[in-house]
């Protein structure tokens, strides 16, 4: 039955010219090639001319001293942001100890009880937080760490950071988790493991590079923040982590009385510095605050190159 | 052995048993009038919440012998594979009634350590999947769990297992390698001696060799003929030539009228695929449907 359909001569219903419309074919085909490419290239205009005016204009301000100095009173020339970078390292960190250990645990049991009750009402709770504007979260802090104490302080602003960086840190490390094959947990639970231990010792080990650069990126979206700073940390222009450790030893204080007062001060993070630092009618604070923001897209940067080094050494040592 | 005998009281498991033993092993049957039953379905009955996807299983899991489950695709032998080692628990709303005995004891009664019932009753799955880490801590896994943390004894069974999974010698000098770096055929027997490093009665395999190449799979298959003179081994396949190969006795199950998984027949290797009693066996093990 086969063979005679095979032995019939193929009927030719409709003879297809290759050349038929070619012209016109390759015109269209390369006019909507060269729109796609100038649309791609318009879309980068942007980034590069961010990129290239915030070196342009910050790029000569900076220097050493501008790593190292604390800022010196207008008309004293000199000085530096050291408060700044101290402080945003302080809150980054504060940010990071704070979401990550609880983010962690959330994603884990979302990612493992997805249809439970208290699986749907973290990942709807995830969705509106992650929505909620950033000047609210300060505003919440404000209420909820500062007025109680009394003051403002860079504790307030790591608490109002890890608000921000949460659903983030939820969602990436939930879907991570997801692409776990089951059947890697499954083989340690068929060698009797609880599932603690194989969430603890297979799974987050699997999906450990994606966890991490997920954690990077939360972080450096975090440390770009302005406004939830502006009611918690507030801002300090003579922070200085050194002065405040060798101050609290010479009053015979201990390491982590004096960590923790440091805590307790008002800090400032180079978001803010930039942002109180144009609004001022001095060209020098204008100048420092184009340097404040090519400094800070250089740290986006090198977390966002430390994400991605990471995963390269991950992915090519397994 | 008569305690085995005398415990049993269903007479349907009675009427197995003897079907099983007019088919077992001779030298068994003559010595002792037994062979030994290693695990035992009761009037087993399995749900997926409401849905009943086993029905009246009565089957007998001959020690040291290895039983082959086939049957189409959707009848249940995955089910009922992991139903052995209680891995049905982490499936939602899943449910057994009737029993399942290991040495004589229900895994499924009130009270039992289900970390010890995985310990005694082992498994391998059908895509390897060995842990991201090393070699030599994919097969320590399991010993750690069980507390075993001296760097001599773990040495040693960690040598024993990959030994008895004939991946030793390919293996012993990139011990502190990934385990996810070797082949595909490596990785499983690596699962095989992960499975045997907590010392198992019983290893249960899914599909061991699915995934792999007829040279891994052949690897595989003479491995089961090695470890069956120390485990009893309990093996679903889809290939009916690879359960011929391999296997001492055979399971035939079919899904009913129910769409829920029954056993149709169960018996030694060569009477159920030179001589099956059933119709519906005859007609899956010579390919004319299935």
């Amino acid at each position: 039955m086969n063979a005679s359909i095979a032995e019939q001569p193929l009927q030719i219903v409709h003879r297809i010219n290759p050349r038929n419309r070619y012209k016109r074919r390759m015109l269209a085909n390369q006019l909507m090639l060269g729109l796609a490419g100038f649309l791609t290239l318009l879309a980068l205009v942007p980034l590069f001319w961010i990129i290239g005016y915030v070196i342009l204009k910050g790029g000569q301000y900076i220097n050493l001293n501008f790593f190292i100095k604390l800022p010196t009173p207008l008309g004293v020339p000199g000085g530096g942001v050291l408060h700044s970078i101290e402080g945003t390292l302080i809150l980054t960190v504060l940010a990071g100890l704070f979401s990550i250990p609880p983010g962690l645990l959330a994603a884990f049991y979302v990612a493992y009880n997805p249809n439970t009750a208290l699986g749907t009402a973290v990942r709807f709770g995830t969705d509106v937080l992650s929505g909620v504007p950033s000047i609210v979260i300060g505003i919440f802090c404000y209420a909820l760490v500062v007025k109680p104490a009394g003051h403002y302080s860079a504790l307030a602003g790591g608490v109002a950071l890890a608000i921000l960086m949460l659903p983030t840190i939820i969602r990436t490390t939930e879907e991570m988790i997801k692409l776990v094959p089951h059947t890697m947990r499954e083989g340690s639970l068929a060698l009797g493991a609880p599932e603690w231990k194989t969430s603890l010792k297979v799974t987050l080990p699997a999906a450990i590079s994606g966890i991490v650069t997920g954690f990077l990126l939360a972080l450096a979206r975090a440390s770009g923040e302005t406004a939830p700073l502006l009611f918690t940390a507030l801002g300090n222009d003579r922070f200085e982590i050194g002065r405040l450790v060798q101050g609290g030893l010479r009053n015979g204080q201990s390491l982590p009385t004096i960590f923790y007062n440091i805590l307790q001060q008002p800090v400032d993070s180079l978001p803010l510095t930039l942002y109180k630092y144009t609004q001022q009618p001095f060209p020098e604070r204008v100048n420092q605050a184009w340097a404040v923001a090519l400094v800070l897209m250089g740290l986006v940067f090198a977390t966002n190159l430390m994400a991605r080094i990471y995963v390269n050494y991950r992915t090519s040592h397994r | 052995m008569s305690d085995i005998n005398s415990s049993i009281k269903d007479s349907k498991v009675r009427n197995l048993q003897m079907a099983v033993l007019s088919v077992g092993k001779g030298s068994q049957s003559e010595e002792t009038g037994i062979a030994e039953i290693k695990m035992q379905t009761v009037d087993l009955d399995f749900f997926y919440g409401k849905f009943k996807a086993l029905a009246q299983i009565n089957l007998s899991i001959q020690a040291k012998q290895i039983t082959a489950i086939i049957g189409p695709s959707g009848c249940g032998k995955s089910t009922l594979l992991r139903a052995f080692n209680r891995m049905n628990d982490l499936v939602p709303h899943a449910r057994v009634e009737g029993k399942i005995l290991l040495d004589n004891q229900d895994i499924y009664a009130p009270g039992v350590d289900v970390v010890d019932i995985r310990r005694r009753v082992g498994m391998v799955f059908q895509r390897p999947n060995p842990f991201p880490m090393s070699i030599y801590d994919n097969v320590a896994y399991g010993p750690r769990l069980y507390g075993i943390n001296k760097r001599a004894t773990l040495n040693e069974i960690v040598e024993k297992s990959l030994r008895q999974s004939a991946l030793w010698d390919e293996v012993k000098d990139k011990l502190n390698q990934s385990g996810m770096s070797i082949s595909g055929g490596q990785q499983q027997r690596l699962c095989i001696a992960r499975a045997l490093a907590v010392e198992p009665d019983v290893v249960l395999m899914d599909e061991p060799a699915s995934a792999l190449d007829p040279v891994s799979t052949l690897k595989i298959e003479d491995l089961m003929q090695t470890l069956k003179l120390s485990y009893t081994i309990v093996i679903v396949t889809h290939n009916m030539q690879q359960a011929a190969r391999v296997s001492d006795f055979t399971a035939f199950m079919m899904i009913d009228a129910n769409r829920a998984g029954t056993l149709v027949e169960f018996g030694k290797t060569p009477q159920i695929f030179t001589n099956p009693k059933n119709k519906q066996t005859e007609e899956y093990v010579t390919g004319r449907f299935g």
